[in-house]
């Protein structure tokens, strides 16, 4: 076991400190420390896109930070996207369009989805296909994720419009 | 009556029964990031396991020294062979009937195989002390080439067998041979084609792949001593199974095995076999009292868990010069790394492969299968297909363009001519299959007109001329396939694994106040078995899928099954399902008739409820049936309204499908673009087509990746060359073409509700339609076999060897 380091961070609008090693991954952080198993390991060298969180207001692997290039940021998971009694608009749009399968890609996809909405607010086919070409889903052939991804910013900018 | 009275189409609204597209209801916790996968348990004390790897692919083990692995802070145990063997657990026993080690027992046969197990306090400490366990290896010769392996002088592989001439598949010709496993006839075959007008003969390989689910596998084993029982959370297809074999390899008793699937990441047929990590998993938590914990990581995974396919089909087609076939001979040499470790029946050591006679109306028929050990890894899964039908279908569909190219014909005419004709179902396969149902031209014509098959062939001669004419320097591919699968094994009486029938479950309680539970001895793997199994119900039962609870995996709770794999969830336990279903309603027909003074023959089942005939104002819902099966003392009755059925189907299905791709290719850069994919599918009955449709996207982009980059192949010293995401080829949302779906409905004839299973079709149809969009491109220019994977190099070569680069 190497040193230890105090590490602080948010995580969703929470503050937590912690010792860890320099070289622990955000992802088992969150994980095993937080108990956020929404982010999921699913290649250790940053292809697949199943650990993506938001950190300081862009996506990023988790399983490719390490704890010590955490100390001091501001986190978003999953699990701070929406609440069992408020989905959010693109976990709502995920189920209706079926963007779904197996689920194990589905939280990075959803928070990759989130950021590039922030991002770009109306993007076009092409452009949601490669906003989130840095996350693999090998059960849905990505074409029903893309039609919620579209929809879900179809149903924001509507909402916004309409209260204007 | 009156206005308020829901209408009989409001009433099976209500139901989201049989062909709706039902939301689904796994989604929730899915979206939220509440799944709970298997590195999602935690348990009190829990230890992680992980394994120190061979760096050869063929080297004997002279030592093995653990003792700085073991000083380190945190490390509690190393395994070796030399500690397994007093349990009898460093080999065990495969799916296919041949033994594999569990850690490296004298030496070392693959790249990455499991040499030693550490066992560690946290998962860091464990990847530490892999770093300091010495291993002395002593390098010996590597066969990487099936071929090579079977020449005189070859290597010898497995030591274990010396001087055994004969395997769980019969005799054995050479000290790398597994077996010969033949079927059909074949002087009858020889004979067909020798006297033919026209013969065309191909090597088509099918190159080694992997599933490569997103989730990687993994286990937590925890032996409770205090109570004797041990529990194992984990990736399993078929968590009954993997009791058993546990039970049977540990000594411990079947009750006292608790075997949990939870949320399982994409399986694809990775998840079918039984790992060293499980094994090590059971005896590290046996060994130290403790849960222990063991996931893969993703290299572990596509080196050492699970490749499939490695077939090199060698076939000869032949046909009457105006395109009539009259016999198919194929001789594979199968690849099957170090130990035959193939998830397949147990009867068939080549899967269903001889179902390669696929959609057409062949008279005779033979296929021989030589199985062969090389220095790779082992496996043989059935990658989102049932058994080798995928290797099947891409063979004959590649044959039938070599044909076609012979007899210079088109490719969509010599399908045409060559289908089994709808009047001919139950129709006899020369190769001995029982085809259930099946209309091929009405699905085909369909297809062709959809796409503008006609146009798209002038557009391509355009093309061609355009081409020529140095106008333009992209060529267009028309890929074609009609496929027929064989899924859903199977009937008990010829298919097992190691011996257990291949039947399936479903357990049905109906609560009091009217909704249910009902459990499955399979488990869904992101194919949505919660929300199909409770359609399928509610249709049966008249009670709302909503109403239904499903559950799977957990074998302490769930009705014994062989598991979800080769698209048998919906044609065996979704036929349990109807058939328990059925048992209930049965039950309820009595209950109805008590409560409404009648006899049960003067009812009627209406929807959701039983109804006096001729008098519609006379009826029981569903749901007062269920409170009056608990709560009224019925003479006669036995209270309670519950139902088990275990279904051993009589036949298999037959589902089919018609897929069409159209491609763009860069001659100059290897590069392609898919401009349109149809893909018509005949499942039979259709259970939630938002479901089925879902499934075809994902099949299809598996089968993209197959055919155009996907592959791990190996240098001559046996270095397994793709062994990261960098190197395996996975598509993105940028490389994935939108996909067009379509369907004909044939119902199973045997099949309760007349479902076939879907789930592979679209990898198995996809695969061919991809590549001979690839072949047809350069059909002009004289190609007629190129293999897989058709990458941007590959398909540059192409252009290059037909010297279309000037």
């Amino acid at each position: 076991m190497g040193k230890t380091m105090h590490i602080a961070l948010t995580v969703n609008g929470e503050a937590h400190e912690l010792l860890a090693e320099p070289r622990e991954l955000l992802i088992y952080v969150l994980r095993e420390r937080l108990n956020l198993t929404g982010p999921h390991a699913g290649c250790e060298t940053s292809h697949c896109g199943a650990c993506t969180v938001e950190m300081n207001g862009k996506s990023v692997k988790s399983c490719t930070v390490f704890a010590a290039q955490a100390n001091g940021a501001t986190i978003t998971t999953i699990e701070g996207l929406g609440s069992p009694d408020s989905l959010s608009v693109l976990q709502q749009s995920f189920r209706e369009h079926h963007g779904l399968q197996c689920g194990y890609c589905t939280p990075g996809m959803i928070t990759r989805a989130h950021r590039l909405l922030q991002e770009n607010p109306d993007p076009t086919e092409e452009e949601v296909r490669f906003g989130i070409s840095g996350n693999l889903c090998r059960c849905t052939g990505y074409q029903n994720i893309v039609k919620a991804i579209l929809a879900a910013a179809a149903t924001i900018n509507g909402a916004k419009e309409a209260a204007e | 009556m009156n206005d308020l009275t829901p209408t009989p189409q409001e009433r099976t609204a209500k139901l989201k029964g049989l062909g709706t597209s039902r939301k689904r209801v796994e989604d929730a916790r899915f979206t939220q990031g509440k799944g709970n996968y298997v590195d999602d348990i935690k348990m009190p004390g829990m230890l992680h396991g992980d394994f120190v790897r061979s760096p050869y692919a063929h080297a004997r083990v002279k030592s093995i020294n653990a003792d700085a692995a073991r000083a380190l802070p945190g490390v509690i145990a190393v395994l070796t062979a030399a500690d397994l063997a007093p349990l009898n657990l460093h080999w065990m026993p495969t799916l296919a009937g041949d033994r594999q080690m569990v850690l490296a027992d004298g030496k070392v046969l693959f790249q990455g195989q499991e040499v030693a197990f550490v066992v560690a306090t946290d998962r860091y400490v464990c990847a530490d002390a892999i770093e300091l366990v010495e291993v002395d290896y002593e390098e010996l010769p590597v066969v990487t080439d099936p071929f090579k392996a079977l020449e005189p002088g070859a290597p010898v592989l497995r030591e274990d067998l010396a001087g055994q001439t004969s395997g769980a598949h019969g005799a054995r010709r050479h000290h790398n041979h597994i077996f010969l496993w033949e079927t059909g006839d074949e002087a009858a075959t020889n004979q067909a084609i020798e006297a033919a007008e026209v013969v065309a003969e191909e090597m088509i390989y099918y190159h080694r792949v992997h599933p490569c689910p997103l989730e990687t596998c993994g286990c937590v084993a925890s032996m409770d001593k205090v109570n004797g029982k041990l529990t194992v959370f984990g990736t399993f297809q078929a968590p009954h199974v993997v009791r058993t074999v546990a039970s049977l390899l540990s000594g411990i008793e079947e009750h006292n095995i608790r075997v949990v699937s939870p949320d399982i990441g994409g399986g694809f047929g990775n998840k079918v076999g039984v790992y060293p990590g499980y094994v090590c998993s059971i005896v590290a938590s046996i060994v130290t009292g403790k849960p222990v914990k063991w996931i893969e990581d993703r290299m572990d995974n596509l080196m050492a868990t699970a490749f499939a396919r490695d077939y090199w089909m060698k076939g000869r087609i032949s046909a009457t010069k105006d395109g009539k076939i009259t016999g198919l001979h194929c001789h594979v040499t199968a690849d099957h790394g170090a130990f035959d470790a193939c998830a397949d029946p147990t009867k068939f050591p080549a899967g269903f492969f001889h179902i390669c006679t696929g959609s057409y109306d062949i008279p005779v028929a033979y296929v021989g299968v030589d199985g062969v050990y090389t220095n790779k890894a082992p496996g043989g899964v059935a990658y989102r297909c049932s058994f080798r039908v995928t290797e099947a279908a891409y063979f004959i569909e590649r044959m039938i363009e070599v044909l076609a190219i012979e007899l210079g014909m088109d490719a969509a005419e010599l399908r045409a001519k060559n289908f089994i004709r709808k009047d001919r179902f139950p129709y006899t396969s020369a190769l001995g299959w029982e085809y259930d149902s099946g209309d091929y031209h009405t699905a085909w014509d369909k297809a062709l007109a959809a796409v503008d098959y006609a146009g798209l062939r002038r557009e391509q001669a355009e093309r061609v001329a355009a081409f020529k004419r140095g106008e333009t320097r992209k060529l267009l591919g028309i890929g074609l396939t009609h496929f027929t699968e064989i899924v859903g094994a199977g009937p008990v009486k010829n298919c097992d694994i190691l011996g257990m029938g291949m039947f399936d479950s479903c357990e049905i309680r109906i609560h009091p106040t009217g909704s249910a539970i009902a459990r499955l001895g399979t488990i869904s793997q992101g194919q949505g078995h919660a929300t199909t199994f409770a359609q399928i119900l509610a249709t049966e039962i008249g009670l709302p899928a909503d109403s239904i609870t499903i559950e799977e995996g957990d074998t302490d709770t769930a009705p014994y099954g062989l598991g979800t794999y080769g698209s048998r969830s919906t044609p065996v336990a979704g036929a349990a399902t109807a058939m328990a279903g059925r048992k209930i309603r049965a039950k309820a027909q009595m209950i109805a008739a008590w409560l409404l003074e009648v006899h049960d023959g003067d009812l009627e089942w209406d929807i959701d409820r039983f109804v006096v005939k001729g008098a519609p104002e006379r009826f029981k819902t569903m749901k007062d049936i269920a409170y009056a099966a608990y709560h009224n003392a019925i003479p006669g009755i036995e209270p309670g309204l519950e139902a088990v059925s275990y279904y051993d189907p009589p036949n298999m299905t037959y589902p089919f499908g018609a897929y069409v791709c159209v491609m763009e290719i860069d001659v100059d850069t290897g590069t392609h673009e898919v401009r349109q994919f149809y893909a018509l599918d005949d499942c039979g009955t259709r259970i939630n087509p938002m479901i089925i449709e879902g499934q075809v996207h994902g099949g299809l982009t598996e089968a993209l990746a197959i055919a155009m980059g996907q592959e791990i192949a190996y240098d001559e010293i046996g270095n397994c060359k793709n062994s990261t995401l960098m190197d395996f080829f996975l598509p993105t949302a940028v490389e994935t073409p939108h996909y067009t779906t379509d369907y004909t409905e044939t119902p199973s004839p045997h099949h309760p509700i007349g479902a076939k299973g879907v789930g592979e079709s679209p990898n198995v149809g996809g695969v061919p339609a991809f590549s001979n969009a690839v072949h047809d491109a350069f059909r002009a220019f004289g190609l007629r076999q190129a293999h897989m994977p058709h990458d941007h190099w590959r398909i540059w070569k192409i252009a290059n060897q037909l010297g279309l680069h000037g």
